[in-house]
Protein backbone atom coordinates (compact mmCIF):
# COMPACT_ATOMS: atom_id res chain seq x y z
CA UNK A 1 0.00 0.00 0.00
CA UNK A 2 1.67 3.67 -1.08
CA UNK A 3 1.56 6.59 1.02
CA UNK A 4 -1.54 8.33 2.37
CA UNK A 5 -1.59 11.97 1.79
CA UNK A 6 -3.22 14.35 3.09
CA UNK A 7 -4.14 17.67 0.58
CA UNK A 8 -6.44 20.01 -1.65
CA UNK A 9 -7.39 19.67 -4.55
CA UNK A 10 -9.26 22.00 -7.31
CA UNK A 11 -12.38 21.12 -8.27
CA UNK A 12 -12.11 22.20 -11.97
CA UNK A 13 -16.13 20.14 -13.07
CA UNK A 14 -18.78 19.17 -11.03
CA UNK A 15 -21.51 17.48 -13.29
CA UNK A 16 -24.76 16.29 -12.87
CA UNK A 17 -25.74 12.76 -13.95
CA UNK A 18 -29.07 12.28 -12.68
CA UNK A 19 -31.20 13.83 -9.54
CA UNK A 20 -29.24 12.27 -7.36
CA UNK A 21 -26.01 11.59 -8.68
CA UNK A 22 -23.24 14.26 -9.44
CA UNK A 23 -19.55 13.28 -11.15
CA UNK A 24 -16.60 15.47 -9.56
CA UNK A 25 -14.01 16.36 -11.07
CA UNK A 26 -10.28 17.35 -9.24
CA UNK A 27 -6.97 18.22 -10.13
CA UNK A 28 -4.40 17.20 -7.31
CA UNK A 29 -1.27 19.78 -5.77
CA UNK A 30 1.69 18.94 -7.50
CA UNK A 31 2.71 18.89 -4.07
CA UNK A 32 1.91 15.55 -3.10
CA UNK A 33 4.29 14.16 -5.59
CA UNK A 34 3.74 10.84 -7.51
CA UNK A 35 0.60 9.23 -6.04
CA UNK A 36 -0.46 5.81 -6.68
CA UNK A 37 -3.86 4.63 -6.76
CA UNK A 38 -5.32 0.82 -6.50
CA UNK A 39 -9.18 0.23 -8.15
CA UNK A 40 -11.10 -0.39 -5.66
CA UNK A 41 -9.77 2.66 -2.91
CA UNK A 42 -11.26 5.78 -1.34
CA UNK A 43 -10.67 8.92 -0.24
CA UNK A 44 -12.20 10.73 3.21
CA UNK A 45 -13.42 14.26 2.01
CA UNK A 46 -13.71 17.32 4.83
CA UNK A 47 -17.12 19.04 4.55
CA UNK A 48 -16.80 22.14 5.41
CA UNK A 49 -19.64 25.03 5.57
CA UNK A 50 -21.93 22.33 6.25
CA UNK A 51 -22.44 22.45 10.51
CA UNK A 52 -24.46 19.44 10.70
CA UNK A 53 -21.66 17.64 8.70
CA UNK A 54 -18.72 16.24 11.57
CA UNK A 55 -17.04 13.56 10.53
CA UNK A 56 -15.23 13.28 6.35
CA UNK A 57 -17.29 11.47 4.28
CA UNK A 58 -15.60 8.18 2.56
CA UNK A 59 -15.74 8.18 -1.50
CA UNK A 60 -14.65 5.82 -3.79
CA UNK A 61 -12.03 6.87 -6.20
CA UNK A 62 -13.82 6.45 -9.92
CA UNK A 63 -11.18 7.09 -11.84
CA UNK A 64 -7.72 8.50 -11.58
CA UNK A 65 -5.30 10.29 -14.07
CA UNK A 66 -1.69 10.26 -12.68
CA UNK A 67 -0.17 11.79 -15.62
CA UNK A 68 -2.78 14.62 -15.30
CA UNK A 69 -3.33 14.68 -12.17
CA UNK A 70 -6.79 14.20 -11.99
CA UNK A 71 -9.15 12.36 -9.79
CA UNK A 72 -12.92 11.72 -10.70
CA UNK A 73 -15.76 11.10 -8.03
CA UNK A 74 -19.09 10.07 -7.93
CA UNK A 75 -21.03 11.32 -5.42
CA UNK A 76 -24.85 10.12 -4.42
CA UNK A 77 -26.76 13.00 -2.87
CA UNK A 78 -27.16 10.82 0.25
CA UNK A 79 -27.53 13.58 3.10
CA UNK A 80 -25.88 17.07 3.81
CA UNK A 81 -22.45 16.35 3.72
CA UNK A 82 -22.73 14.93 -0.04
CA UNK A 83 -25.59 17.61 -0.70
CA UNK A 84 -23.39 20.16 0.06
CA UNK A 85 -19.55 18.31 -2.34
CA UNK A 86 -22.60 17.96 -4.83
CA UNK A 87 -23.52 21.99 -4.62
CA UNK A 88 -19.81 23.00 -4.54
CA UNK A 89 -18.63 25.40 -6.93
CA UNK A 90 -16.02 25.11 -9.46
CA UNK A 91 -12.97 26.22 -8.25
CA UNK A 92 -13.19 25.00 -4.49
CA UNK A 93 -10.44 23.45 -2.42
CA UNK A 94 -11.85 20.22 -1.53
CA UNK A 95 -9.70 18.95 1.40
CA UNK A 96 -8.76 14.80 0.58
CA UNK A 97 -7.51 11.99 2.77
CA UNK A 98 -6.32 9.24 0.54
CA UNK A 99 -5.93 6.96 -0.94
CA UNK A 100 -7.48 4.67 1.62
CA UNK A 101 -7.34 0.79 1.66
CA UNK A 102 -6.95 -2.04 -0.63
CA UNK A 103 -8.00 -2.74 -3.77
CA UNK A 104 -9.56 -5.30 -6.13
CA UNK A 105 -7.35 -8.01 -7.69
CA UNK A 106 -6.41 -7.35 -11.08
CA UNK A 107 -6.44 -10.73 -12.93
CA UNK A 108 -3.52 -11.87 -15.64
CA UNK A 109 -4.26 -11.13 -19.24
CA UNK A 110 -6.74 -13.39 -20.87
CA UNK A 111 -8.83 -13.89 -18.08
CA UNK A 112 -11.85 -13.31 -17.47
CA UNK A 113 -13.79 -10.87 -15.16
CA UNK A 114 -17.34 -9.59 -14.06
CA UNK A 115 -17.96 -6.39 -12.75
CA UNK A 116 -21.21 -5.50 -11.40
CA UNK A 117 -21.97 -1.88 -9.92
CA UNK A 118 -25.47 -1.31 -8.30
CA UNK A 119 -26.57 2.61 -7.93
CA UNK A 120 -23.36 4.67 -6.60
CA UNK A 121 -21.29 1.02 -6.31
CA UNK A 122 -20.49 1.45 -9.65
CA UNK A 123 -17.78 3.94 -9.14
CA UNK A 124 -14.89 2.14 -8.10
CA UNK A 125 -15.59 -0.40 -11.58
CA UNK A 126 -14.36 2.71 -13.42
CA UNK A 127 -10.92 2.90 -12.50
CA UNK A 128 -10.70 -1.04 -12.19
CA UNK A 129 -12.38 -1.56 -15.65
CA UNK A 130 -10.24 0.33 -17.32
CA UNK A 131 -6.82 -0.81 -15.63
CA UNK A 132 -8.03 -4.37 -16.07
CA UNK A 133 -8.77 -3.91 -20.32
CA UNK A 134 -5.49 -2.37 -20.39
CA UNK A 135 -4.19 -5.19 -18.27
CA UNK A 136 -5.89 -7.48 -21.13
CA UNK A 137 -8.23 -8.98 -19.08
CA UNK A 138 -11.58 -9.81 -21.06
CA UNK A 139 -14.40 -7.32 -18.98
CA UNK A 140 -17.64 -7.83 -19.11
CA UNK A 141 -19.59 -4.90 -17.00
CA UNK A 142 -23.38 -5.67 -15.41
CA UNK A 143 -24.83 -2.04 -13.89
CA UNK A 144 -27.86 -1.99 -11.88
CA UNK A 145 -30.39 0.86 -10.94
CA UNK A 146 -33.79 1.61 -10.13
CA UNK A 147 -34.38 2.99 -13.64
CA UNK A 148 -32.65 3.80 -16.67
CA UNK A 149 -32.26 7.13 -15.46
CA UNK A 150 -29.87 6.46 -13.15
CA UNK A 151 -27.49 3.71 -15.17
CA UNK A 152 -24.77 6.02 -14.66
CA UNK A 153 -21.58 6.50 -17.38
CA UNK A 154 -22.90 3.97 -20.00
CA UNK A 155 -21.01 5.06 -22.67
CA UNK A 156 -18.01 5.33 -20.59
CA UNK A 157 -18.32 1.92 -19.41
CA UNK A 158 -19.41 0.05 -22.68
CA UNK A 159 -15.88 1.00 -23.76
CA UNK A 160 -14.54 -0.67 -21.40
CA UNK A 161 -15.77 -3.91 -22.25
CA UNK A 162 -19.51 -5.76 -22.76
CA UNK A 163 -22.10 -4.29 -20.75
CA UNK A 164 -25.19 -5.84 -19.47
CA UNK A 165 -27.76 -3.63 -17.76
CA UNK A 166 -30.68 -4.66 -15.13
CA UNK A 167 -33.17 -1.81 -13.79
CA UNK A 168 -36.19 -2.79 -11.18
CA UNK A 169 -38.81 -1.14 -13.31
CA UNK A 170 -37.36 -2.94 -16.72
CA UNK A 171 -36.48 0.99 -18.68
CA UNK A 172 -33.17 -0.55 -19.66
CA UNK A 173 -32.12 -3.98 -19.93
CA UNK A 174 -33.71 -6.66 -18.30
CA UNK A 175 -36.52 -6.46 -15.68
CA UNK A 176 -35.42 -7.02 -12.24
CA UNK A 177 -32.71 -6.89 -9.86
CA UNK A 178 -28.69 -7.23 -11.31
CA UNK A 179 -28.09 -10.34 -8.78
CA UNK A 180 -31.04 -11.98 -11.40
CA UNK A 181 -29.01 -10.78 -14.54
CA UNK A 182 -28.76 -13.48 -16.97
CA UNK A 183 -25.21 -12.18 -17.67
CA UNK A 184 -24.16 -14.10 -14.13
CA UNK A 185 -25.03 -17.79 -15.23
CA UNK A 186 -21.53 -18.68 -16.24
CA UNK A 187 -18.32 -18.58 -14.49
CA UNK A 188 -15.48 -15.64 -14.37
CA UNK A 189 -12.23 -15.52 -13.57
CA UNK A 190 -12.70 -13.24 -11.17
CA UNK A 191 -16.10 -11.16 -9.96
CA UNK A 192 -16.00 -7.81 -8.93
CA UNK A 193 -18.59 -6.37 -7.10
CA UNK A 194 -19.78 -3.52 -5.16
CA UNK A 195 -23.20 -2.08 -4.30
CA UNK A 196 -26.29 -2.10 -1.66
CA UNK A 197 -25.45 -4.82 0.59
CA UNK A 198 -28.34 -7.21 -0.57
CA UNK A 199 -27.56 -6.80 -4.41
CA UNK A 200 -23.40 -8.22 -3.15
CA UNK A 201 -24.99 -11.03 -1.72
CA UNK A 202 -26.93 -11.62 -4.42
CA UNK A 203 -24.42 -11.21 -6.72
CA UNK A 204 -22.12 -13.19 -4.39
CA UNK A 205 -24.93 -16.23 -4.45
CA UNK A 206 -24.59 -16.86 -8.08
CA UNK A 207 -20.78 -16.22 -8.32
CA UNK A 208 -20.68 -19.09 -5.88
CA UNK A 209 -22.91 -21.14 -7.43
CA UNK A 210 -20.89 -20.88 -10.69
CA UNK A 211 -17.32 -21.90 -8.91
CA UNK A 212 -16.42 -17.99 -9.47
CA UNK A 213 -14.10 -16.17 -7.21
CA UNK A 214 -16.17 -13.01 -5.59
CA UNK A 215 -14.35 -9.81 -4.45
CA UNK A 216 -16.66 -7.70 -2.68
CA UNK A 217 -16.54 -3.70 -1.97
CA UNK A 218 -18.46 -3.19 1.84
CA UNK A 219 -19.61 0.56 1.84
CA UNK A 220 -20.21 -0.32 6.07
CA UNK A 221 -20.36 3.12 8.21
CA UNK A 222 -17.07 4.49 8.72
CA UNK A 223 -15.40 7.43 10.91
CA UNK A 224 -11.79 7.72 10.67
CA UNK A 225 -11.13 5.69 7.51
CA UNK A 226 -7.17 5.12 8.89
CA UNK A 227 -7.69 2.30 10.93
CA UNK A 228 -7.97 4.05 14.33
CA UNK A 229 -11.20 4.30 15.49
CA UNK A 230 -12.68 0.50 14.67
CA UNK A 231 -16.06 1.35 13.80
CA UNK A 232 -15.89 -0.18 9.78
CA UNK A 233 -15.63 -3.17 10.97
CA UNK A 234 -16.48 -6.52 8.76
CA UNK A 235 -17.11 -9.94 10.22
CA UNK A 236 -14.34 -12.49 8.55
CA UNK A 237 -12.98 -15.79 9.59
CA UNK A 238 -10.02 -13.47 10.95
CA UNK A 239 -12.34 -12.09 13.45
CA UNK A 240 -13.67 -8.33 13.05
CA UNK A 241 -11.80 -6.78 10.29
CA UNK A 242 -11.69 -3.03 9.37
CA UNK A 243 -12.83 -2.28 6.04
CA UNK A 244 -11.07 0.98 5.80
CA UNK A 245 -7.69 -0.89 6.16
CA UNK A 246 -8.02 -4.67 5.05
CA UNK A 247 -10.77 -3.74 2.40
CA UNK A 248 -13.05 -2.18 1.52
CA UNK A 249 -12.54 -5.07 -1.24
CA UNK A 250 -12.94 -8.30 0.61
CA UNK A 251 -12.76 -12.00 -0.65
CA UNK A 252 -16.36 -13.37 -0.21
CA UNK A 253 -14.52 -16.56 1.47
CA UNK A 254 -13.13 -14.73 3.59
CA UNK A 255 -16.37 -13.20 4.94
CA UNK A 256 -19.51 -14.77 7.17
CA UNK A 257 -22.18 -14.37 4.63
CA UNK A 258 -24.69 -17.13 3.74
CA UNK A 259 -23.36 -18.09 0.39
CA UNK B 1 1.85 15.60 2.41
CA UNK B 2 1.80 19.44 2.26
CA UNK B 3 3.09 21.62 4.69
CA UNK B 4 0.34 23.16 5.84
CA UNK B 5 0.56 22.49 9.37
CA UNK B 6 4.35 24.21 9.57
CA UNK B 7 4.34 28.12 10.98
CA UNK B 8 7.12 30.70 11.63
CA UNK B 9 8.78 28.92 14.97
CA UNK B 10 7.64 30.59 18.01
CA UNK B 11 9.90 32.10 20.44
CA UNK B 12 11.60 30.10 23.21
CA UNK B 13 8.54 29.18 25.30
CA UNK B 14 8.76 26.16 27.22
CA UNK B 15 6.70 23.54 26.48
CA UNK B 16 7.38 20.64 28.54
CA UNK B 17 5.29 19.36 31.14
CA UNK B 18 5.53 16.53 34.20
CA UNK B 19 2.89 13.82 34.97
CA UNK B 20 4.50 12.64 37.80
CA UNK B 21 7.73 11.68 36.26
CA UNK B 22 6.31 11.37 32.82
CA UNK B 23 8.63 13.96 30.84
CA UNK B 24 6.54 15.48 28.14
CA UNK B 25 8.02 18.07 25.24
CA UNK B 26 4.85 19.50 25.06
CA UNK B 27 1.55 18.95 26.69
CA UNK B 28 -0.07 17.13 23.80
CA UNK B 29 -1.21 13.23 24.14
CA UNK B 30 -3.48 11.96 22.29
CA UNK B 31 -6.56 9.43 23.15
CA UNK B 32 -6.82 5.78 23.78
CA UNK B 33 -8.91 4.38 20.88
CA UNK B 34 -8.07 7.34 18.16
CA UNK B 35 -5.11 7.02 17.30
CA UNK B 36 -4.26 3.02 16.82
CA UNK B 37 -1.01 2.05 17.22
CA UNK B 38 0.42 5.84 16.75
CA UNK B 39 1.48 4.10 13.52
CA UNK B 40 -1.41 4.91 11.60
CA UNK B 41 -0.93 8.59 11.80
CA UNK B 42 2.82 8.29 10.44
CA UNK B 43 2.27 9.51 6.85
CA UNK B 44 0.81 12.83 8.45
CA UNK B 45 2.34 13.22 11.37
CA UNK B 46 5.59 13.33 12.97
CA UNK B 47 4.80 10.67 16.25
CA UNK B 48 7.79 12.25 17.78
CA UNK B 49 6.65 15.81 17.84
CA UNK B 50 3.79 14.98 20.42
CA UNK B 51 4.45 14.99 24.01
CA UNK B 52 3.16 11.33 23.62
CA UNK B 53 0.28 8.93 22.51
CA UNK B 54 -2.16 6.47 24.25
CA UNK B 55 -2.54 3.47 22.30
CA UNK B 56 -5.79 1.38 21.97
CA UNK B 57 -7.43 0.07 25.46
CA UNK B 58 -5.68 -3.19 25.86
CA UNK B 59 -7.09 -6.35 27.84
CA UNK B 60 -5.55 -9.28 28.84
CA UNK B 61 -7.41 -11.51 26.32
CA UNK B 62 -8.27 -10.79 22.63
CA UNK B 63 -11.54 -9.41 21.90
CA UNK B 64 -13.97 -8.61 18.80
CA UNK B 65 -15.80 -5.70 20.10
CA UNK B 66 -19.32 -4.90 19.77
CA UNK B 67 -21.53 -6.20 16.42
CA UNK B 68 -21.87 -3.25 13.60
CA UNK B 69 -22.84 -0.65 13.70
CA UNK B 70 -20.54 0.62 15.66
CA UNK B 71 -20.65 4.29 15.21
CA UNK B 72 -23.46 7.07 14.54
CA UNK B 73 -22.27 11.18 13.57
CA UNK B 74 -24.19 13.40 15.82
CA UNK B 75 -24.51 17.04 15.73
CA UNK B 76 -20.94 18.06 16.27
CA UNK B 77 -20.04 14.95 17.23
CA UNK B 78 -20.27 10.90 17.11
CA UNK B 79 -21.28 8.20 19.44
CA UNK B 80 -19.00 4.97 19.15
CA UNK B 81 -19.86 1.53 20.32
CA UNK B 82 -16.89 -0.08 19.79
CA UNK B 83 -16.47 -2.12 23.17
CA UNK B 84 -12.47 -2.28 23.16
CA UNK B 85 -12.00 -4.44 20.23
CA UNK B 86 -7.92 -5.09 20.57
CA UNK B 87 -5.42 -8.14 20.31
CA UNK B 88 -4.85 -8.35 24.14
CA UNK B 89 -2.10 -7.66 26.03
CA UNK B 90 0.41 -10.15 24.92
CA UNK B 91 -0.41 -8.88 21.08
CA UNK B 92 1.21 -5.78 22.37
CA UNK B 93 4.06 -6.72 23.74
CA UNK B 94 5.12 -8.78 21.17
CA UNK B 95 4.07 -7.23 18.21
CA UNK B 96 3.87 -3.52 18.57
CA UNK B 97 6.30 -2.89 21.39
CA UNK B 98 9.24 -3.86 19.92
CA UNK B 99 8.31 -1.33 17.12
CA UNK B 100 7.56 1.42 19.39
CA UNK B 101 10.17 1.26 21.86
CA UNK B 102 12.64 3.58 19.50
CA UNK B 103 10.47 6.59 19.22
CA UNK B 104 11.52 9.54 20.90
CA UNK B 105 8.07 10.30 22.46
CA UNK B 106 5.87 8.57 25.17
CA UNK B 107 3.93 5.69 24.27
CA UNK B 108 1.35 5.36 26.73
CA UNK B 109 -1.33 2.16 26.65
CA UNK B 110 -4.59 2.09 28.03
CA UNK B 111 -5.17 -0.76 30.35
CA UNK B 112 -9.02 -2.21 30.39
CA UNK B 113 -10.70 -5.19 31.95
CA UNK B 114 -13.72 -6.68 33.26
CA UNK B 115 -12.61 -7.84 36.59
CA UNK B 116 -9.92 -6.65 38.59
CA UNK B 117 -7.47 -9.35 38.44
CA UNK B 118 -7.45 -8.65 34.78
CA UNK B 119 -6.24 -5.13 34.81
CA UNK B 120 -3.48 -6.31 37.33
CA UNK B 121 -2.65 -9.33 34.96
CA UNK B 122 -2.21 -6.42 32.31
CA UNK B 123 -0.47 -3.48 34.36
CA UNK B 124 2.31 -6.60 35.26
CA UNK B 125 2.77 -7.72 31.58
CA UNK B 126 3.35 -3.80 30.98
CA UNK B 127 5.58 -3.45 34.06
CA UNK B 128 9.02 -5.04 32.59
CA UNK B 129 8.50 -2.79 29.38
CA UNK B 130 11.16 0.00 29.80
CA UNK B 131 10.07 2.30 27.30
CA UNK B 132 6.65 2.65 28.68
CA UNK B 133 6.25 5.51 31.14
CA UNK B 134 3.31 5.29 32.29
CA UNK B 135 -0.31 3.60 31.66
CA UNK B 136 -3.85 4.83 31.56
CA UNK B 137 -6.52 3.03 33.28
CA UNK B 138 -9.58 2.91 32.00
CA UNK B 139 -12.28 2.31 34.82
CA UNK B 140 -14.45 4.40 32.24
CA UNK B 141 -15.41 2.38 29.04
CA UNK B 142 -19.44 3.03 28.55
CA UNK B 143 -19.31 0.14 25.90
CA UNK B 144 -18.53 -3.25 27.88
CA UNK B 145 -20.43 -5.06 29.79
CA UNK B 146 -18.75 -6.23 32.50
CA UNK B 147 -16.32 -3.77 33.89
CA UNK B 148 -15.16 -0.79 32.34
CA UNK B 149 -17.16 1.66 33.81
CA UNK B 150 -19.07 -0.16 36.28
CA UNK B 151 -15.51 0.59 38.48
CA UNK B 152 -15.86 4.05 37.12
CA UNK B 153 -19.33 5.16 38.82
CA UNK B 154 -18.65 3.95 42.44
CA UNK B 155 -15.55 5.75 44.69
CA UNK B 156 -15.32 2.18 45.83
CA UNK B 157 -15.16 0.80 42.65
CA UNK B 158 -12.52 2.98 41.33
CA UNK B 159 -10.66 2.89 44.63
CA UNK B 160 -10.29 -0.79 44.39
CA UNK B 161 -8.92 -1.21 40.49
CA UNK B 162 -6.49 1.92 41.46
CA UNK B 163 -5.35 0.38 44.72
CA UNK B 164 -4.92 -3.17 42.90
CA UNK B 165 -2.72 -1.66 40.11
CA UNK B 166 -0.49 0.39 42.13
CA UNK B 167 0.60 -2.62 44.14
CA UNK B 168 2.19 -3.85 40.70
CA UNK B 169 2.94 -0.69 38.54
CA UNK B 170 5.75 0.95 39.17
CA UNK B 171 5.69 3.96 37.04
CA UNK B 172 2.94 7.33 36.18
CA UNK B 173 0.08 5.77 37.01
CA UNK B 174 -2.93 7.84 35.50
CA UNK B 175 -6.98 6.58 35.80
CA UNK B 176 -9.43 7.45 33.15
CA UNK B 177 -12.19 9.20 34.95
CA UNK B 178 -15.87 8.67 33.69
CA UNK B 179 -18.23 11.71 33.39
CA UNK B 180 -21.03 9.61 33.69
CA UNK B 181 -21.14 10.18 37.61
CA UNK B 182 -22.76 12.23 39.80
CA UNK B 183 -19.88 13.84 41.01
CA UNK B 184 -16.42 13.10 39.58
CA UNK B 185 -14.61 14.80 41.88
CA UNK B 186 -15.08 12.26 44.39
CA UNK B 187 -14.31 9.86 41.87
CA UNK B 188 -10.79 11.60 41.33
CA UNK B 189 -9.99 11.60 45.08
CA UNK B 190 -10.70 8.36 45.91
CA UNK B 191 -8.94 7.76 42.86
CA UNK B 192 -5.57 9.83 44.36
CA UNK B 193 -6.25 8.80 48.06
CA UNK B 194 -5.94 4.94 46.45
CA UNK B 195 -2.75 5.93 44.68
CA UNK B 196 -3.08 7.23 41.54
CA UNK B 197 -0.46 9.49 40.06
CA UNK B 198 -2.55 11.39 37.69
CA UNK B 199 -6.61 11.55 36.22
CA UNK B 200 -7.63 11.88 32.76
CA UNK B 201 -10.94 12.88 32.14
CA UNK B 202 -13.50 12.91 30.15
CA UNK B 203 -13.80 9.54 28.81
CA UNK B 204 -16.96 9.58 26.51
CA UNK B 205 -20.45 10.75 27.84
CA UNK B 206 -23.55 7.84 26.96
CA UNK B 207 -25.17 8.59 24.68
CA UNK B 208 -27.71 7.30 22.29
CA UNK B 209 -29.41 7.83 18.82
CA UNK B 210 -32.62 6.84 16.63
CA UNK B 211 -32.74 6.04 13.09
CA UNK B 212 -36.06 7.41 12.58
CA UNK B 213 -37.22 6.40 8.90
CA UNK B 214 -35.41 2.54 10.55
CA UNK B 215 -37.25 2.67 13.59
CA UNK B 216 -34.28 1.47 15.32
CA UNK B 217 -31.25 2.73 17.62
CA UNK B 218 -28.01 3.47 15.28
CA UNK B 219 -26.07 1.55 17.11
CA UNK B 220 -26.22 -2.37 17.97
CA UNK B 221 -25.41 -1.98 21.33
CA UNK B 222 -28.40 0.95 21.51
CA UNK B 223 -26.58 3.22 23.92
CA UNK B 224 -22.84 4.06 22.77
CA UNK B 225 -20.54 7.00 23.79
CA UNK B 226 -20.11 10.55 22.77
CA UNK B 227 -17.23 12.33 21.58
CA UNK B 228 -15.91 15.33 19.57
CA UNK B 229 -16.91 18.89 19.66
CA UNK B 230 -20.33 18.62 21.25
CA UNK B 231 -18.84 17.14 24.70
CA UNK B 232 -16.54 20.10 25.33
CA UNK B 233 -17.74 22.25 27.50
CA UNK B 234 -18.82 19.50 29.53
CA UNK B 235 -15.41 18.51 30.15
CA UNK B 236 -13.75 21.60 30.05
CA UNK B 237 -16.22 22.25 33.78
CA UNK B 238 -15.55 18.64 34.84
CA UNK B 239 -11.62 19.41 34.35
CA UNK B 240 -12.25 22.86 36.29
CA UNK B 241 -13.80 20.97 39.32
CA UNK B 242 -11.29 17.79 39.40
CA UNK B 243 -8.65 20.41 39.28
CA UNK B 244 -9.73 22.52 42.68
CA UNK B 245 -10.70 18.65 44.27
CA UNK B 246 -7.36 16.94 43.82
CA UNK B 247 -3.61 17.41 44.10
CA UNK B 248 -2.00 15.14 41.59
CA UNK B 249 -1.79 16.29 37.83
CA UNK B 250 -4.74 16.13 35.68
CA UNK B 251 -5.22 15.33 31.99
CA UNK B 252 -8.26 16.89 30.34
CA UNK B 253 -9.78 15.61 27.14
CA UNK B 254 -13.19 15.62 25.11
CA UNK B 255 -13.72 17.27 22.39
CA UNK B 256 -10.58 19.39 22.04
CA UNK B 257 -9.88 20.20 17.90
CA UNK B 258 -7.56 23.15 18.00
CA UNK B 259 -4.87 24.45 20.02
CA UNK B 260 -7.21 27.32 21.27
CA UNK B 261 -9.16 24.22 22.52
CA UNK B 262 -6.46 23.31 24.38
CA UNK B 263 -5.50 26.42 26.02
CA UNK B 264 -9.04 26.20 27.46
CA UNK B 265 -8.50 23.23 29.41
CA UNK B 266 -4.98 24.21 30.85
CA UNK B 267 -6.77 27.35 32.12
CA UNK B 268 -8.91 25.37 33.57
CA UNK B 269 -6.88 22.77 35.07
CA UNK B 270 -5.28 20.33 32.62
CA UNK B 271 -1.50 20.25 32.95
CA UNK B 272 -1.60 17.82 29.74
CA UNK B 273 -4.52 17.24 27.33
CA UNK B 274 -5.59 14.40 24.89
CA UNK B 275 -7.04 15.00 21.36
CA UNK B 276 -9.14 12.29 20.21
CA UNK B 277 -12.40 12.27 17.87
CA UNK B 278 -10.56 15.27 15.85
CA UNK B 279 -7.61 13.17 14.89
CA UNK B 280 -10.44 11.52 12.70
CA UNK B 281 -11.51 14.90 10.92
CA UNK B 282 -7.25 16.01 10.74
CA UNK B 283 -4.96 13.51 11.58
CA UNK B 284 -2.45 16.71 11.52
CA UNK B 285 -4.69 18.67 14.20
CA UNK B 286 -2.29 17.66 17.18
CA UNK B 287 1.26 19.56 15.49
CA UNK B 288 -1.29 22.26 14.39
CA UNK B 289 -2.41 22.64 17.65
CA UNK B 290 1.14 22.71 19.24
CA UNK B 291 2.58 25.25 16.88
CA UNK B 292 -0.74 27.13 17.42
CA UNK B 293 0.06 26.98 21.76
CA UNK B 294 3.47 28.22 20.64
CA UNK B 295 2.34 31.34 18.98
CA UNK B 296 -0.86 31.74 21.86
CA UNK B 297 1.97 31.66 24.64
CA UNK B 298 4.21 34.37 22.67
CA UNK B 299 1.23 36.47 22.10
CA UNK B 300 0.32 36.42 25.51
CA UNK B 301 4.12 36.92 27.29
CA UNK B 302 3.78 33.53 28.57
CA UNK B 303 6.90 31.75 28.60
CA UNK B 304 6.71 28.23 30.43
CA UNK B 305 3.38 26.69 29.49
CA UNK B 306 3.15 25.62 33.01
CA UNK B 307 2.07 29.14 34.06
CA UNK B 308 -1.11 29.02 32.73
CA UNK B 309 -2.46 25.18 34.88
CA UNK B 310 -5.32 26.27 36.39
CA UNK B 311 -5.64 30.06 36.17
CA UNK B 312 -9.00 29.90 36.31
Amino acid sequence: MGKKNIFDALLISSRDLSERYSMLTLRLPDSIGEMEVLPGQFVEIRVTDSPSTYLRRPISICDYDAAERMMTLLIRRAGEGTEHLCNLPIGAKVDILGPLGNGFTLPAAGTSALLAGGGIGVAPLMLLGKRMRQAGVNVTLLLGARTADEILLLDEFKAIGNVAVSTDDGSLGEKGYAADNSVLNRRYDLVCTCGPKPMMVGIARKAHATGSPCEVSLENLMACGLGACLCCVEPTLKGNLRACVEGPVFDTSQLLWEL
Amino acid sequence: MDNRHHTQPATSVKMEVEIAGMKMKNPMLTASGTFGFGEEFADFIDLEKLGGFIVKGTTLEPREGNPYPRMAETPSGMLNAVGLQNKGVDHFVNEIYPRLKRLNTNVLVNVSGAKIDDYVAVAERLAPLAAIPAIEVNISCPNVKQGGMAFGTTTDGAAAVTEAIRKVWPRTLIVKLSPNVTSISDIAMAVEDAGADSVSLINTIMGMAIDVERRRPCLSTITGGLSGAAVRPVAVRMVWQVAKAVDIPVIGLGGISSGRDVIEFMLAGARAVQIGTANFIDPQVTVKAIDWMEQWCSRHGVTDINEIVGEI
